[in-house]
């Protein structure tokens, strides 16, 4: 109990920024027409691969002699460029072919 | 200064997040919404790769890995991206997602390592040399640790099955009282999650619960029929969403904690909101394969 207490307290900011992001996420997507609702799910796919962000802090932090954290980052790293770099190529390939429908 | 520097370029890509989601849900904007948004995130790849410095001040190193890594992520990513078919595009959005998926799994696992294996050393030297030890670790990382852990790997799991369900690679498979089996191992996996956060010295249970996650993902996914795929693609897309912002937890990181929860909460609620184009109910998509299969026969 007391570690759950001191772990929000710790987390003060974080937890405020979470309550707040939740409230945002679903305000800012609220009006969307059925039509945008693949090429959404694409963009945010991508978004959320800002976890790349986390595999570069590990591999970046890994000891050379540390083979596991070296090629378990490495594999990281690579698999989140290409959640980053598909998801946006993606995104960007349904929106073109959304505006020639048009 | 640098640190400065650093945080702006996060408050930029945050705010790109933003921007892009919200232009990405207007016809007229989409597409100038999604390149926002990808600038904000090549600021923020960039800004951690030249101006991270962890606690004690020391800057990232292993520069050639990491390049390499985003070198060889973002050609394949590029090329798949850009050579798959129109149609096929739903079921790329979901090899991609479990991409996403599993690489917040591999954070938690290189960090739980990280943290537990100072104390393992203690412990194992205590044990030959017959003597008292005592070790002290910062844990209050634990919780994230795990989470991550388990989200992500069920993300990744179920994203690689709604692949293969798309294109037609994997049936669909249920059985009897495949519902209460996924809750007992869902509960199973959560117990032991806990159990791991307040006896965190046990790598074998750690390899368990991924093991167990990764079966869960399947066995999520496996009933549900492919007509429904979108919106499962959704729902674990906001799953993948939850797990990056535990890595924000981890490292201390907003652009990671606001991508990451404004994901999870704008997929969630564009999964409700597909549902409702076609039609269905949540609830319905999820446990609907039941009525389904008996109706089959």
């Amino acid at each position: 109990m007391q570690n759950i207490l001191e772990w929000f307290s710790l987390h003060e900011q974080y937890i405020y920024i979470v309550v707040l992001m939740i409230f945002l996420g679903i305000e800012v997507i609220g009006r969307v027409p059925a039509v945008l609702h693949t090429p959404l799910m694409s963009g945010a796919n991508a978004i959320h691969g800002v976890v790349i962000i986390g595999a570069i802090i590990v591999m970046g932090k890994a000891d050379t002699s540390n083979y596991l954290a070296l090629a378990l980052g490495f594999l990281a790293v690579v698999l989140g460029t290409l959640n980053v770099v598909g998801g946006f190529v993606v995104t960007d390939r349904m929106l073109e072919m959304f505006k020639k429908k048009k | 200064m640098e640190i400065s520097i650093l945080t702006i370029c996060y408050l930029v890509g945050s705010i790109s997040f933003i921007l892009g989601l919200k232009m990405l849900s207007n016809p007229a904007k989409a597409r100038t919404g999604n390149r926002i948004a990808a600038l904000g995130m090549t600021i923020a790849i960039l800004a951690t790769i030249f101006l991270y410095r962890d606690e004690e001040g020391n800057r990232l190193h292993n520069h050639a890995w990491i390049f390499g890594g985003l070198l060889i992520g973002g050609i394949i990513g590029t090329l798949a991206a850009k050579k798959v078919k129109m149609t096929a595009m739903p079921e790329m959005v979901s090899l991609f997602n479990g991409m996403g998926g599993a690489c917040a799994a591999l954070i938690s696992i290189v960090e739980y390592d990280h943290l537990v294996k100072p104390a393992l050393k203690v412990l194992s030297y205590a044990e030959q040399n017959d003597t008292e030890f005592s070790f002290s670790i910062d844990l209050s990382t634990m919780p994230v640790i795990i989470l991550g852990l388990i989200i992500g790997s069920i993300s990744f799991a179920g994203s690689i099955i709604a692949w293969g369900k798309l294109n037609g690679k994997i049936k669909d498979f249920s059985f009897p009282g495949q519902h209460i089996a996924n809750l007992t191992l869902l509960a199973i996996i959560l117990a032991l999650g806990v159990w791991l956060w307040f006896d965190p010295i046990a790598a074998p249970r750690f390899y368990l619960i991924f093991a167990l996650a990764i079966l869960y993902g399947v066995m999520f996914v496996l009933p549900i029929g492919g007509a429904d795929m979108p919106v499962v693609i959704s729902l674990l897309n906001s799953f993948t969403g939850v797990a990056a912002a535990c890595g924000g937890f981890l490292y201390n990181n907003k652009a990671m904690l606001t991508g990451g929860i404004l994901v999870g909460a704008a997929g969630t609620l564009l999964t409700i909101l597909m549902c409702k184009a076609m039609n269905r109910s949540l609830k319905n998509v999820l446990i609907g394969s039941f009525g389904g299969a008996s109706n089959g026969g």
